[in-house]
């Protein structure tokens, strides 16, 4: 019998947080069990729980946490092919495959993902602008579907569920296997150029004129800053450097010194986000941050330099936070500039936002990126938070730009329905694999993927 | 970290470690100790009654770790299968470093209380399947004058309590059991150690409302089991401080204990 438990959980901005049914299954079959039991109405898959929102949680229904069903089932060192169950973490693979010399094709900026997650928000990372996202790098999958059935898919088999399930949020089915093909390298470390940009139009020449010579790319941006300092950033691009090219010093090549690594064991008080204190932390980070060319750093601190500080996001209070990460195709990229306008005079006070030009978007049916711009940023959640963030969707929306599903927790089903046009390929691919609608969470109700009220 | 290993096993002319038999890998406990022994660069063999489990699980060690894994099925309720389980390990296993028995069996006191068979089944294979493949691993390793057994006991043997007194006597019986196979085998220069979980995250304790700070991950109560396995360690509490809990509450004068509800 399956145990489900009820618990009250939330995404990482620990907003919103509501009682969901809760089971692990330490075993494939005790997986598909669940989802035939009939217990709840509706059932999502949850990871390592690193969406931001509302992705993983089921008020009135099940969630199904995948964490340990994380057996790596084959690895073929000449085609650097990886099979492994989808609860595997990225940084299980990390662990295992650096040493060895590969490394993932994409990574968002944690490593605490698994790939069930990371191919159901279709994520993607600092080159983007390059290989894309992570599901054009899944050779194949095998997806549970909803009536119990196991179906292989690939992008020549049933490759309709394949690009329905690629930033599909879970919706189609649980993914039990994938196989993904790692990258290349031959050393653990990224060679890093840093440029200081005055403002947000000096970022955006930047970019424009050095991304094609770099495969990973991102600027960090003061989001407090204002007038002709607005959108003051620092660029970082980076390339993987040859184990030949590291100086000896480094001693080998594919492994990196194992590093101290703190907790934020409870929640701040919220105060700490005040404006003063943040505008600090930023101004701090650009003046520590000259332009300079040609730095050696690790790939854990280049790629996931906040995961070096666990549970870092009670660092915003018991209220949690909401990211927003909003993309804009090129023709809208002023609407960009006005979104970070409109949230530097808010002075709803964020750390650093996140810059970043993207390249064409994979053929997933509800997948993020578009060829484009996208601007990440953290709002604590505090009063009058909800009308303002609809304010900004609303310019997203008008810009033709679009906002994440894994971050999302606040956006309504008419807004999405706009940023989306492909929802109703979506819908009618899910409506033929669940027609009895088993397959349901709080964002899919809440955007209108699905129909049903948000909560119970 | 297997890199070392095989450095240093150039000079020297005894082999590298050996095989480990892991019966009951399916239990998040098993599976960890199985990779940490990986990790130390032993081959193993990995045995449990899910063959379609086991195989995952043995896929994994091998691809993570690059060592050997073998799966095998492995029944504990199938005594007359055993003999012969046991002969294949030994010969599959060129040499072989020691057995971790990790299968066990526990339902709701409620219903092993109200039907026999659960009841019967808990003894069965927590305590009469680890005396049928323990007395059939012994005579090889006592012969060979070296290795391990090691036995996932619980600390519910440490004293019957209403709440779980089958499956807490089977564990005592068990306990004891591993105590006299200790004795015997002292004189062979083989190690018998008795392992005893607190609380895990595992299936067992999930959506139990537990104190965080008392529960181990697997991964933690497997470096504990691995490192009292190589220190030759008789009975080892997994955390450490469930050997004081466990003092505790033994403590208790039973005209005491019987009124409580425990």
């Amino acid at each position: 019998m399956p145990a489900f438990v009820k618990q009250n959980i939330a995404g990482w901005g620990g907003w919103p947080r509501v009682e969901c049914a809760v089971y692990r299954p330490e075993k494939r079959r005790a997986l598909a069990e669940a989802i035939a039991c009939g217990d709840w109405p509706h059932y999502i898959a949850r990871g390592l729980g690193r969406s931001y929102g509302d992705a993983a949680v089921n008020p009135g229904g099940g969630v199904i946490n995948t964490t340990r069903l994380d057996r790596m089932l084959s690895f073929d060192e000449q085609a650097g092919v990886l099979e492994c169950e989808a609860g595997v973490s990225l940084e299980d693979i990390l662990e295992t495959f650096v040493p060895r010399g590969w490394f993932l094709p994409v990574t968002p900026g944690t490593k605490f993902v698994t790939v069930g997650g990371a191919i159901a928000n279709d994520v993607h990372g600092k080159n983007h602008h390059v290989d894309g996202s992570f599901g054009e790098h899944v050779l194949r999958f095998t997806l549970l579907t909803p009536n119990g059935d196991i179906l292989p898919c690939s992008p020549s088999e049933n490759d309709d569920v394949f690009w329905a399930t690629v930033g599909g949020v879970g919706l189609t089915g649980v993914i039990l296997t994938a196989a993904i093909r790692l990258q290349p390298i031959s050393s653990a470390y990224i060679k890093v150029d840093y440029r200081r940009c005055a403002n947000i139009d000096a970022a955006l020449a930047a970019i424009r004129e050095t991304d094609d010579a770099y495969k990973y790319s991102v600027a960090w941006v003061d989001c407090l800053s204002r007038g002709a300092k607005l959108g003051r950033s620092v660029l970082m691009s980076g390339d993987h450097i040859a184990g030949r090219d590291l100086p000896v010093q480094y001693g080998h090549a594919l492994t990196i010194p194992k590093k101290f690594q703190p907790n934020v064991p409870f929640n701040l008080p919220g105060f700490l986000l005040n404006p003063l204190f943040i505008g600090t932390f930023n101004s701090l980070f650009y003046a520590v941050h000259p332009s300079k060319q040609g730095q050696i750093v690790d790939y854990d601190s280049y790629f996931y330099p906040l995961d070096k500080i666990h549970n870092w996001n009670r660092g915003y209070g018991k209220d949690g936070f909401s990211q927003y990460q909003a993309t804009f195709p090129h023709s809208g990229v002023e609407g960009l500039v006005k979104l970070l306008e409109k949230l530097s005079a808010s002075g709803r006070a964020s750390f650093l936002a996140v810059l970043k030009r993207m390249g064409p978007g994979s053929k997933g049916l509800l997948s993020h990126p578009i060829d484009g711009w996208t601007l990440t940023l953290d709002i604590p959640v505090k009063g009058g938070l909800m009308p303002f963030l609809h304010e900004c969707d609303d310019l997203v929306a008008q810009y033709g730009g679009r906002l994440y599903t894994a971050k999302d927790a606040t956006t309504r089903a008419e807004v999405f329905a706009a940023m989306y046009p492909r929802l109703g390929e979506f819908q009618a691919i899910k409506a033929k694999l669940d027609p009895a609608g088993k397959l349901s969470s709080r964002l899919a109700r809440r955007c209108g993927i699905v129909e049903g009220p948000v909560g119970p | 970290m297997s890199d070392s290993v095989a450095l240093t096993t150039v000079a020297a002319p005894v082999s590298g470690p050996g095989t480990v038999l892991v019966l009951g890998v399916t239990s998040a406990i098993a599976r960890a100790v199985a990779a940490e022994f990986a990790r130390h660069g032993h081959d193993l063999i990995v045995a449990s009654r899910d063959i379609e489990e086991t195989n995952a699980i043995a896929s994994d060690l091998a691809v993570r770790h690059g060592v050997r894994v073998v799966a095998k099925l492995f029944e504990a309720e199938a005594f007359g299968t055993h003999a012969a389980f046991v002969d294949e390990c030994v010969r599959d296993a060129a040499v072989l470093d020691g057995v971790v028995i990790a299968f066990g069996f526990m339902d709701e006191q409620s219903v092993a209380q109200a039907k026999f068979d659960v009841a019967r089944r808990t003894v069965d294979v927590n305590v009469a399947a680890v005396m049928s493949v323990c007395e059939r691993f012994a005579p090889h390793l006592e012969r060979a004058r070296r290795g391990f057994i090691a036995g996932v006991s619980s600390v519910a043997g440490d004293r019957g309590r209403q709440s779980n007194y089958i499956y807490g006597a089977s564990k005592a019986a068990m306990s004891a059991y591993l105590q006299g196979l200790r004795n015997r085998l002292h004189a062979a220069r083989v190690h018998v150690a008795t392992i005893k979980p607190g609380f895990v995250d595992t299936k067992m304790t999930w959506g139990l409302p537990l104190p965080g700070p008392l529960v181990a991950t697997p991964e933690r109560a497997a470096r504990d089991i691995y490192h009292a396995i190589a220190a030759k360690k008789d009975v080892t509490y997994v955390p450490w401080f469930w050997r004081y809990i466990m003092l505790i509450i033994r403590a208790v004068p039973e005209w005491q204990f019987k009124k409580m509800k425990m």
